[in-house]
């Protein structure tokens, strides 16, 4: 399709915005993304490494002792960030895939790719150091409520996909498989947030609400945004460097 | 500071066990995961190089 006023140039390409949303979509091609992803890595890595020093540091030295758990709410810094992540990353990886599967684009099933292992091992993470917070705290390493069951199912969901995907050799089919499974178990997202509030679970409520000030000391709450942020700098940088060998590999 | 020594800090109020074992497990799967996707990245320039 040709610009009629500018021969040669597609109409599409005339279009206002088009231009911006060109720079982005030259992002989309694997050599631009492997390119600037190259560029950023060093300091993804840094920023994960100073905001997590940082964190620790005021989580265990600035942030005082609780008043009903004792020390052992110290595990907060770790597990509340791993839970957000694990489900944060599965939304993220459900939309990367869907984003292949509709426009057939290379990149976003690589994306969604990259992201499996990581969100699997949030997920895992979450799960761990609830478990080894939920002992001393509710006295027992495990309980089927509708939280710890709901975060369960996302592990074995991130473990479907990435198994899904690995056992089918042509990649558009098993890009498009994936898909298929990470959109239905996005519905399993909102369960495992909203579950404490649906059902009657051992597991605490949120921990922070987006329409309310935090329940939590300010220097307990500065450690818990520190630890997060060293959570998301770590999780962009690895599936960053996931996402370039992906991309040299598929190339050979 | 929250600590009067390092054996207190080490103990956790009697929840050192969960506590260290949460932070040693977490940091240890994440410096693994890190290793890992490196040396993946790394193999996977150098067969592109040749």
């Amino acid at each position: 399709m040709q610009d009629r006023a500018h021969p040669g140039r597609s109409t599409l390409a005339s279009l206002p915005g088009a231009e911006a949303a060109g720079r982005w979509t030259r992002f989309a091609s694997p050599p631009r993304f492997y390119a600037l992803a190259g560029a950023w890595l060093p300091w993804l890595w840094a920023i994960a490494l100073a905001s997590g020093a940082i964190g620790l540091y005021f989580g265990f030295f600035v942030a005082p002792t609780d008043a009903q758990q004792g020390e052992s709410y110290r595990i907060i810094f770790i597990h509340v960030p791993a839970a957000w992540m694990s489900m944060l990353v599965y939304l993220v990886l459900a939309f990367w895939a869907a984003w292949g599967w509709i426009l057939n684009a290379r990149m976003a099933s690589m994306y969604a790719r990259a992201l499996a292992p990581t969100g699997a091992l949030f997920t895992l993470i979450a799960l761990v150091t609830g478990s080894l917070w939920g002992r001393p705290t509710w006295g027992t390493w495990w309980v089927w409520d509708a939280r710890i069951t709901s975060e369960f199912i996302l592990l074995l969901l991130y473990l479907g996909y990435i198994a899904l995907t690995e056992a089918i050799d042509e990649p558009r089919r098993a890009a498009n498989a994936g898909a298929l499974l990470a959109l239905v178990g996005a519905i399993n997202i909102p369960i495992i947030y909203f579950s404490v509030q649906w059902w009657n679970t051992l597991h605490q409520g949120a921990t922070i609400s987006a329409t309310a000030a935090p329940k939590m000391a300010a220097t307990m709450f500065t450690a818990l945004l520190l630890m997060t942020a060293s959570f998301w700098a770590y999780t962009f940088a690895v599936v960053f460097a996931r996402a370039r060998a992906i991309v040299l590999e598929e190339r050979r | 500071m929250n600590w009067p020594s390092l054996e207190a800090f080490l103990y956790m109020g009697g929840h050192g066990l969960y506590v260290w074992g949460s932070y040693v497990l977490t940091i240890g799967l994440l410096a693994a995961e890190a290793w890992f996707v490196l040396r993946r990245q790394r193999r996977a320039q150098q067969e592109g190089a040749r």
